[in-house]
C-alpha cells in the first residue's frame, strides 16, 4: 500500500459523511437536479464526487466492484484503506465505479430478487460532465419532467422495465452528482 | 449523558452508513420496505427508535429539527425526542413547520404544506400493510412480491358488507405508483391526500420491526377505494375553538364532566401560526410567540434549554415564520366534514 | 379561556427527579453497592447479561442497581449501552469441552466419565424462607466459596476432591449416583452426546466453518438458519423460552426431551490476532450448556436415531439452557423430516419475532403514549355509523 492511500479521507467524517449523504440523497430523490459532493481527494481517474459517495456508503459489508482504468493500484488501495470494502467482480458487487463504457454491459449487475428488489448493485458512474439536459426523464421525485445528460438511453430504459427491480445509478463529474433510480421512465428528448 | 460521549447524532458511523443504504434503496422503490439491521436505541421499541434512527442518518448541523406527536410539538414523547437530538448533535430545534428542514412525526402529517429542502420522518409501528390480514412474514413478502393485494381489498369490502363503509379511519393503506401497497403509519386517514405528490422527502422508519421505507417527492400515492365507495378524508364537523381553522384536523377535548368538550387543532403550530395572523376561533385565545431555538452548547446537558414549554416562552421573540401553507389548504381533497 | 395542557418538559424533568428518589427508597437504609449486586444476586447478573447479549458482570449489576431491580430494563439499559460498542472482531468458539466445570449432571446415566457433579444448585434445597438472613445473620458456611472445587453432596462438609479420569470412570456405588459430585477437575471432560454419537444413536451435527449471521448487526430473515434460531434463543426473555418449551412438554410439539448433559463452568475465550498469527487468550466467561437427548419419531429414509436439542447460555442459567435447547429442537422439525403440528413452539416465526423482550416490552408499552390523534379518527368514525344506523332505522319505522 502506497502512503498516498493513507490520503484524501474525510477530515471530520460525522460531519462530512452527513452532508454528503443528504447532497446524494436529494440527488436520487430527484432524479435530474445536479448535487454537490466535496470532502474527499480520491487518487486518479476517481472524481471528487464519486470519492466522496464511496466514503459515504461503502463499508466492509459493501463488496465494490472497479471497472476499467478506476480498477488500478493506487483506488483500490485508497478504498481499501478507507472503507475496508472487499473488491470483487461485477456480479457480486453492491457498489459499482466506472466509466460508462467500462461497466458495459451493465446486465452483469445484480437487479435484486423479486422479494427483495433492495438486494441490488448501485452504479456510480463517471462522467466527463453532466448537465441538466438530454433524455426526458419522469417518473417518482420529478414534478412533470426532468432532463440530465445520460450516457445512453436504451440501457437505462430497459432497467427501468424491470422496475421494481434493477440497479440504481449515481452519474459523478468533478464534484457534481445525479441520481437516476430505477423508478425512472426514461425517453429521448 | 453528555454529548461529548457519544457520536454526533449518537449513532456510530458504521450504523449511519447502513441506514443511508436502507434509505437510498427505499429511494429507489418507492413504498417498497427495505429490512435494515436496526439498532437498540436508548429509547424503548415503540417510542419511535426507527424514526430516530432515520434522523440521526440524515441529520447535518446545519439542520433545524422539528418533532411532533400527535401533531403536538409539546407532547411528552416529542419533547423528550427533540433533546435527544439537541444533546447528542447539537441541532437548532424548532416548532415552525415552515422552519424545519427535518421534520420527524408520530401519528400526524402537519397541515402546512411541506416545501423542497425538507424531509419528513415518521415513526412506525407495523410498517407491513397486510400484517393484520397475514401474520407471517414470509407470506406477506410474497404477497408483495406477486402484488397479490386481493385480500387487502376483500377486507376493505367487508367493513362496505358491514358497516356500509371502510370501517378504516387511521393508518388507511395506500398504494404508491400503482406498484406497493404501504402503511402510512397511523396517521388519521384526513391526512392521506398530503402524502400524494409532496414537495418533501417522506422517510418512513419502523425500528422494531427493522424496515425502513420512503416516498421521494412528487411520488402518486393512492388511498385504495372502491369504485362505488371512493376515498373521504374525515374530520370532525367542527372548525378549531381556538383559531376558528375548518381545514385543520381536530383534537376533541373534554372540558367538564357535564359533556361540555371543545375542538382544538391538533397540529399546535398551525394553530398559533393562525392565531398569530389574527384568526379567533369559537373560544379564540391570544398570540404566542415563536419556538425557534438556537442550539445548546455541547456539550453541557442543562435542563430546559429546549424552551418547549410555551409558558416559558419569552413573550418578546419575534413573530413566528407563519407564512407559506396558511390558510391555503393545499391539501384540502374530498374533506368530509362529520355530521353528529 | 381554555388552556390545552403543556409543560411536557417540565414534567418529564419532574418525574426523572422522582424515580431517582424512588430507586434510592429510604436513605435511611444503606445504599445498596454494584458489587453487592453482582456478588449476591449473581443469578439476576446472569439474566441480564445473557439477554442483553453483553458479558460483564459490573455493567449488568450497575444495570440492575439503575433499574431499580427490574430485570427487563436492566436488559434494556445493557443493550443500550452493547450497540454504540465498536467490534473489534470475533473470537474463536468457546471450546465447552474444555470448561473448567463448577456443575455438571446427566439426567441419562446413572454415572458416567467426567463424573456427575451437583454443584451450586438450588435443586435439593428446601423452599423454607430462611429467616436467618433476614436477621441478617448468615447460615453457617456450608461450601467453599467459588472458584474452588464444588463439594460432594449437598450441606455436607466438602470431601477431598477426588479426580475421576475418562479413561477410569467411577465405578457405580452408592455414593456416587445422581445427586453425588464426583469433584472438580481440571481435565477435560467430554459430552455425553459424544457417548452415543460413537455408537451411532444419536444424529450427527454437521460441523460447518460457516459464518453465523449477527442478529445484532443484520436484520433477521426467514427461513432462518438453525445458528440464528439459536442466537436468538439465547438471547430470548427467559419466561418466553421457558413457556414455549413447557408447551412441547404438555403436547404442543412434544420431542420427548431428556437431559444428556447440563454443565455449567468457565471457559477461556480466545480471538484470532492476525498481526501475531496466534490465537490469544482474551478472557474466561462463565455458561451453561445443555444438551437434551430427544426421541425420534422414525422416518422412511433414516434409521431410528436419538436426536438433539442444544442450548447456551451466559451465566449460570440453567432453567434457560434447559428450555433453549427443548425449543431448539422443536424448531428442528423440518430437517429432522418431521410433520408441522401447529405448535407454537414449532414456528419459527412465532418464536423469532416475539422471543426478544426488549422489542416486546417496547411494543407492549407504547400504547400508553398518547393516541388521541387515532382515537379521535376512531370517534369520529362510530358516531357516523352509529348515525347513519339510527337514521335507517327510523326510515324504516
Amino acid at each position: 500500500m502506497t502512503p498516498e492511500a493513507l490520503l484524501g479521507g474525510f477530515a471530520d467524517a460525522p460531519v462530512q459523511s452527513a452532508h454528503a449523504f443528504r447532497a446524494s440523497l436529494e440527488a436520487l430523490a430527484r432524479p435530474g437536479t445536479l448535487q454537490h459532493l466535496t470532502g474527499a481527494i480520491p487518487p486518479a481517474p476517481m472524481s471528487v464526487a464519486a470519492g466522496v459517495l464511496v466514503l459515504t456508503l461503502c463499508d466492509g459489508t459493501t463488496p465494490v466492484h472497479l471497472a476499467g482504468g478506476h480498477d488500478c493500484g493506487p483506488l483500490r488501495d485508497w478504498i481499501t484503506f478507507h472503507t475496508g470494502a472487499p473488491l470483487v467482480a461485477a456480479e457480486a458487487a453492491v457498489f459499482a465505479i466506472g466509466a460508462w463504457g467500462a461497466l458495459q454491459p451493465v446486465s452483469r449487475f445484480a437487479i435484486g430478487q423479486p422479494d427483495y428488489p433492495d438486494r441490488s448493485a448501485t452504479l456510480i458512474i463517471e462522467m466527463p460532465e453532466l448537465t441538466a439536459e438530454g433524455p426526458r426523464l419522469t417518473g417518482p421525485g420529478i414534478r412533470r419532467a426532468a432532463h440530465l445528460s445520460l450516457p445512453a438511453i436504451t440501457e437505462f430504459a430497459v432497467n427501468s422495465a424491470l422496475f421494481p427491480l434493477g440497479f440504481d445509478c449515481f452519474f459523478t463529474a468533478g464534484q457534481q452528482v445525479a441520481g437516476l433510480p430505477r423508478s425512472t421512465r426514461i425517453e429521448a428528448a | 449523558m453528555t454529548a461529548g460521549d457519544y457520536n454526533f447524532a449518537y449513532l456510530d458511523e458504521q450504523t449511519k452508513c447502513m441506514i443511508r443504504r436502507a434509505i437510498l434503496k427505499g429511494i429507489a422503490v418507492p413504498g417498497y420496505q427495505v429490512p435494515f439491521a436496526s439498532r437498540e436505541m436508548p429509547m424503548p421499541y415503540g417510542w419511535g427508535t426507527g424514526g430516530v434512527q432515520v434522523t440521526a442518518a440524515c441529520l447535518t448541523p446545519d439542520d433545524t429539527l422539528k418533532v411532533i406527536d400527535q401533531g403536538a410539538d409539546d407532547t411528552t414523547n416529542a419533547v423528550s425526542i427533540r433533546k435527544f437530538f439537541q444533546r447528542t448533535a447539537g441541532v437548532a430545534v424548532t416548532e415552525a413547520t415552515a422552519e424545519a428542514t427535518i421534520i420527524q412525526t408520530r401519528h400526524r402529517i402537519p397541515e402546512t404544506a411541506l416545501t423542497e429542502g425538507q424531509i419528513l420522518v415518521y415513526q412506525v409501528p407495523i410498517p407491513e400493510p397486510l400484517r393484520f390480514l397475514e401474520p407471517r412474514e414470509t407470506e406477506t413478502r410474497k404477497m408483495h412480491e406477486l402484488e397479490e393485494y386481493g385480500l387487502m381489498h376483500v377486507k376493505l369490502y367487508e367493513d362496505i358488507a358491514r358497516h356500509g363503509q371502510i370501517a378504516t379511519s387511521y393508518a388507511y393503506p395506500v398504494k404508491v405508483e400503482g406498484r406497493y401497497v404501504m402503511d402510512p403509519s397511523p396517521i388519521p386517514k384526513f391526512d392521506n391526500p398530503k402524502l400524494s405528490d409532496s414537495s418533501a422527502i417522506q422517510l418512513f422508519g419502523a425500528g422494531r420491526e427493522q424496515r425502513i421505507y420512503a416516498l421521494p417527492p412528487y411520488t402518486h400515492v393512492v388511498s385504495l377505494d372502491f369504485d362505488d365507495h371512493p376515498f373521504v378524508a374525515s374530520k370532525a364537523a367542527h372548525d378549531c375553538d381556538l383559531c376558528g381553522a375548518a381545514d385543520s384536523y381536530l383534537d376533541e377535548v373534554i372540558t367538564d364532566d357535564l359533556g361540555g368538550r371543545m375542538f382544538v387543532c391538533s397540529d399546535t403550530d398551525f394553530c398559533r401560526c393562525r392565531r398569530a395572523a389574527g384568526h379567533t376561533g369559537r373560544l379564540g385565545a391570544p398570540v404566542t410567540a415563536s419556538r425557534t431555538v438556537a442550539p445548546p452548547p455541547p456539550p453541557s446537558p442543562t435542563r430546559g434549554e429546549g424552551g418547549a414549554d410555551p409558558d416559558l416562552s419569552d413573550p418578546g421573540a419575534s413573530p413566528p415564520p407563519c407564512g407559506e401553507g396558511l390558510g391555503v389548504g393545499g391539501h384540502r381533497h374530498d374533506i368530509k366534514e362529520t355530521a353528529e | 379561556m381554555y388552556v390545552a395542557v403543556k409543560g411536557g418538559e417540565r414534567a418529564i424533568d419532574a418525574a426523572h427527579a422522582w424515580l431517582a428518589a424512588e430507586r434510592r427508597g429510604d436513605t435511611g437504609i444503606a445504599a445498596l453497592s454494584v458489587a453487592q449486586i453482582r456478588e449476591q444476586l449473581a443469578l439476576a447478573v446472569n439474566r441480564v447479561m445473557a439477554e442483553g447479549s453483553l458479558y460483564d458482570p459490573d455493567l449488568a449489576a450497575l444495570a440492575i442497581k439503575q433499574a431499580r431491580g427490574d430485570l427487563i430494563e436492566a436488559v434494556f439499559l445493557i443493550c443500550a449501552y452493547r450497540t454504540t460498542l465498536p467490534r473489534f472482531g470475533s473470537s474463536r468458539p468457546i471450546n465447552t469441552g474444555d470448561m473448567a466445570l463448577t456443575r455438571r449432571i446427566s439426567a441419562t446415566f446413572k454415572d458416567l466419565p467426567g463424573g456427575q457433579i451437583l454443584g451450586p444448585t438450588f435443586d435439593y434445597t428446601h423452599r423454607l424462607l430462611d429467616f436467618a438472613l433476614m436477621a441478617e445473620g448468615e447460615a453457617p458456611l456450608a461450601a467453599p466459596p467459588p472458584p474452588s472445587p464444588p463439594h460432594r453432596g449437598g450441606g455436607e462438609a466438602p470431601l477431598p476432591a477426588t479426580l475421576p479420569h475418562l479413561d477410569t470412570p467411577v465405578p457405580p456405588s452408592p455414593l456416587v449416583g445422581e445427586g453425588w459430585g464426583g469433584g472438580g477437575t481440571p481435565a477435560p471432560v467430554p459430552h455425553v452426546t459424544d457417548f452415543l454419537n460413537r455408537d451411532g444413536l444419536i444424529q450427527s451435527e454437521v460441523p460447518s466453518d460457516a459464518t453465523p449471521p449477527d442478529l445484532t448487526r443484520e436484520p433477521m430473515e426467514l427461513p432462518a438458519s438453525r445458528p440464528l434460531r439459536l442466537q436468538a434463543l439465547t438471547r430470548g426473555d427467559e419466561g418466553f423460552v421457558l413457556s414455549l418449551a413447557y408447551s412441547t412438554q404438555r403436547g404442543y410439539g412434544r420431542t420427548h426431551a431428556f437431559v444428556g448433559e447440563l454443565r455449567i463452568g468457565t471457559v477461556a475465550v480466545e480471538m484470532d490476532i492476525p498481526e501475531l498469527g496466534f490465537a490469544v487468550d482474551i478472557g474466561e466467561i462463565e455458561v451453561t450448556e445443555c444438551e437434551t437427548v430427544n426421541q425420534f419419531t422414525g422416518s422412511r429414509t433414516e434409521p431410528p436415531q436419538f436426536t438433539r436439542g442444544y442450548g447456551l447460555v451466559f451465566g449460570q442459567t440453567e432453567r434457560k439452557a434447559i428450555s433453549m435447547s427443548l425449543v431448539d429442537r422443536a424448531l428442528r422439525w423440518k430437517e429432522l423430516g418431521e410433520d408441522f403440528i401447529g405448535a407454537p413452539a414449532q414456528d419459527e416465526e412465532f418464536v423469532l419475532m416475539h422471543a426478544d423482550n426488549v422489542q416486546a416490552t417496547g411494543f407492549l408499552e407504547h400504547i400508553k403514549l398518547p393516541h388521541y390523534v387515532d382515537f379521535q379518527s376512531e370517534l369520529e368514525l362510530i358516531r357516523r355509523l352509529r348515525a347513519e344506523a339510527i337514521t335507517q332505522r327510523e326510515a324504516a319505522e
